[in-house]
C-alpha cells in the first residue's frame, strides 16, 4: 500500500533522515518508534507532503506521490493526524470534524459525522464547544475523528498518546485496534514502545535518521537490545 | 443647549459616514485575520476601485449602482491575483517583506493613477445625487442612505459566507492553524488568496457606494485608510462584528466632533475615543485577548 524507499529528508541543510525503507500492506498497523529527535515527525510530515524530500520514493497504491501537494496527498487517502494534534481552536468541534470532510468524502459528510460521533460519544457534548476549550485527551479524539471524517485508506497517527492520562492511552490505544479491525491501515508512530508493539503487526526502530531495527511485532518485543535500550530492562 | 435638530443630525451623518467605514474596515480586519498582515495596498486599492467606478460611467455611461457587481468581481480578481501572483511569490513567507510589498504596490498604484488622471478631483454627475429625503427634520441624501443600507447588508453576507459556507470555515481554520489545515487538505495559498480577493473585493462596493457623493483624486484612499485602520484595532484586529461596530463609533465621533468641535478640529474626537478605548480594552472593544 505505502512504499517508502532510501528517504532522505530534513529541514533546510540539515539532514535528518538518512535513507529510510519502510513500507505498510493493506489492513496492517505498523508502528515507527524512536525516541525524541529520532525523525519519527520529519517522516510523517515528508509522506504528508508538508515538506519536500532530499531523495528516495514514497508510492502510495503504486504511485508516486512524493512530489504531490498535501491536498492531493489527502486526495487520494493518506490522513495524517499530527502530533500536538493541530485542531482549529477558534472553530467548534463540529466545524472541525466538518472540515475533515473538505477535501475527501464531502458527500457522505453527515452520515461519517455520525459514525465519528458513534465512537467518540464524549464529542457530542461538547459539539457546539470551541476546539480550544477542549481538554488534550478529548482534542486528540476530535484530532482523529476529522482524520475519520475524510475516510481514510492509510491512516497516519502521530503520537496519539502523547499528554494523556494513562487510563486515556489504554483506551486510545484499544481504539486504534479496533478500528484497524474494520479495515483500516495504520501507520503508527510512537514512544510508548510496549503498547504500540502490542497493538502493531510490524514495527521499525528510528534512532539517528535510520532503521536500527525492523521486524514482526512480537519478535521485537522479545529483543533484548530494544528491552534494554527502551524499556531500561535488563 | 444644543438644538435637538442638530443632534439628530449628528448623529444620522455619523451613522452614515460609518458604515462606509465599516465596509473599508472589514476588508483591512478580514486581510489582517487571516494573513496576519497589515494591507497597506488598501487605500489605493480603494482609490484605484473608485476610479474603475469613474471610467465604467464616463467611458460607458454605467450607472455607479449598476456597476457594483462588476467591480465587486473585478476587484475580488485583482486582489486573488495580486496575493498569488506577486505578494505571496515576493514574501517568500516573510511578514515584514510582505508589508513592503504591499506598501510598493501602493506606490505603484498611486503614481499611476497620477500619471493617468493627474492631480485633479473628479467627480460624476449621476441625477439624483442631491435627491434627498426628509426624515424627522433633517434632509438625508438618498445616494448616502443606499450607501448606509448596501454597507450593512454587504457585512450580514460577509458574516454569513464567514460563518456557514465551507469556505468561510476554510478561511477560519487557516487563520489559526495552517499546519492543520493543509493536513485536511485545504490548500493555504489558494485561501489566503481569497481572503485577499473578499478584503479588497469590499473595497469595490465600497467604491461604487461613495462615487454618487464624493469625488476622486490619486491620494484619496489615504483619508478613508487612516480611519479604516483606526476602526479595525479599535474593533479589534481581526473581528468581523468588531469592524462593524468599529466603523460606526468612529463616524458618530466624527461627525459629533465636527458639531462641537468644528470641521478642522472634528477629527480629535475620534482619537480621543480609540485612546480611551485601548486604554481599558487594550485588544479593541470586540478582539479576543491574547
Amino acid at each position: 500500500m505505502l512504499e517508502i524507499s532510501s528517504l532522505r529528508a530534513g529541514y533546510g541543510a540539515l539532514e535528518v533522515l538518512r535513507g529510510i525503507d519502510l513500507s505498510i500492506s493493506a489492513g496492517e498497523i505498523v508502528a515507527v518508534l524512536g525516541s525524541n529527535g529520532a525523525g519519527k515527525t520529519t517522516l510523517n510530515a515528508n509522506i504528508s507532503g508538508l515538506y519536500r524530500l532530499f531523495g528516495g520514493s514514497i508510492r502510495f497504491e503504486g504511485e508516486e506521490i512524493s512530489k504531490h501537494t498535501p491536498e492531493r496527498i489527502v486526495a487520494a487517502g493518506v490522513i495524517h493526524v499530527p502530533e500536538g494534534r493541530r485542531v482549529f481552536p477558534n472553530l467548534t468541534v463540529r466545524e472541525n470534524l466538518e472540515l475533515g470532510a473538505y477535501r475527501r468524502a464531502r458527500a457522505r459528510r453527515s452520515a461519517n459525522l455520525d459514525r465519528v460521533v458513534a465512537t467518540f460519544p464524549r464529542l457530542s457534548e461538547r459539539f457546539d464547544q470551541k476546539a480550544g476549550t477542549l481538554s488534550g485527551g478529548e482534542q486528540q479524539m476530535l484530532a482523529i475523528g476529522r482524520g475519520l471524517m475524510a475516510e481514510p485508506r492509510l491512516l497516519i497517527l502521530d503520537e496519539p498518546s502523547l499528554g494523556l492520562s494513562p487510563l486515556l492511552v489504554e483506551e486510545m490505544f484499544e481504539l486504534i485496534r479496533r478500528l484497524n479491525d474494520d479495515g483500516l491501515s495504520v501507520l503508527l508512530v510512537e514512544q510508548n514502545v510496549v503498547q504500540s508493539l502490542e497493538i502493531a503487526d510490524r514495527a521499525y526502530v528510528l534512532e539517528n535518521g535510520a532503521i536500527a531495527m525492523q521486524g514482526a511485532a512480537e519478535a521485537l518485543i522479545e529483543d533484548e537490545g530494544l528491552r534494554r535500550s527502551y524499556l531500561g530492562l535488563a | 443647549m444644543l438644538d435637538p435638530i442638530l443632534l439628530w443630525s449628528g448623529l444620522v451623518n455619523g451613522l452614515l459616514q460609518g458604515a462606509i467605514y465599516a465596509l473599508v474596515a472589514l476588508g483591512l480586519t478580514l486581510i489582517y485575520g487571516v494573513l496576519h498582515i497589515i494591507n497597506f495596498a488598501h487605500g489605493s486599492l480603494l482609490m484605484l476601485a473608485m476610479y474603475g467606478v469613474f471610467l465604467l460611467f464616463s467611458q460607458f455611461g454605467i450607472d455607479p449602482y449598476a456597476a457594483l457587481p462588476i467591480m465587486v468581481v473585478g476587484m475580488f480578481v485583482l486582489g486573488y491575483g495580486l496575493q498569488r501572483g506577486l505578494i505571496s511569490r515576493a514574501s517568500h513567507g516573510r511578514d515584514e517583506n510582505i508589508l513592503l510589498v504591499t506598501l510598493g504596490i501602493s506606490i505603484v498604484i498611486e503614481n499611476l493613477a497620477l500619471f493617468f488622471f493627474q492631480g485633479d478631483t473628479r467627480t460624476i454627475d449621476v441625477p439624483y445625487a442631491f435627491d434627498s429625503l426628509e426624515v424627522f427634520g433633517v434632509f438625508i441624501a438618498i445616494p448616502r442612505l443606499i450607501a448606509f443600507a448596501a454597507a450593512l447588508l454587504i457585512a450580514g453576507l460577509l458574516w454569513l459566507m464567514i460563518q456557514r459556507s465551507d469556505v468561510g470555515r476554510a478561511i477560519r481554520a487557516v487563520a489559526k492553524e495552517k499546519q492543520g489545515a493543509r493536513l485536511v487538505g485545504i490548500n493555504v495559498e489558494h485561501i489566503y488568496a481569497v481572503s485577499y480577493g473578499v478584503g479588497i473585493a469590499c473595497l469595490g462596493a465600497a467604491a461604487c457606494l461613495l462615487m454618487p457623493t464624493y469625488l476622486v483624486y490619486p491620494t484619496v484612499g489615504h483619508a478613508f485608510v487612516l480611519i479604516a485602520f483606526t476602526v479595525v484595532v479599535l474593533g479589534g484586529m481581526g473581528s468581523f462584528p468588531g469592524a462593524l461596530l468599529g466603523g460606526l463609533l468612529i463616524g458618530l465621533c466624527e461627525s459629533f466632533g465636527g458639531l462641537f468641535l468644528g470641521e478642522s478640529f472634528g477629527q480629535i474626537g475620534i482619537f480621543l475615543v480609540f485612546i480611551v478605548v485601548l486604554l481599558f480594552r487594550p485588544s479593541g472593544l470586540l478582539g479576543s485577548r491574547v
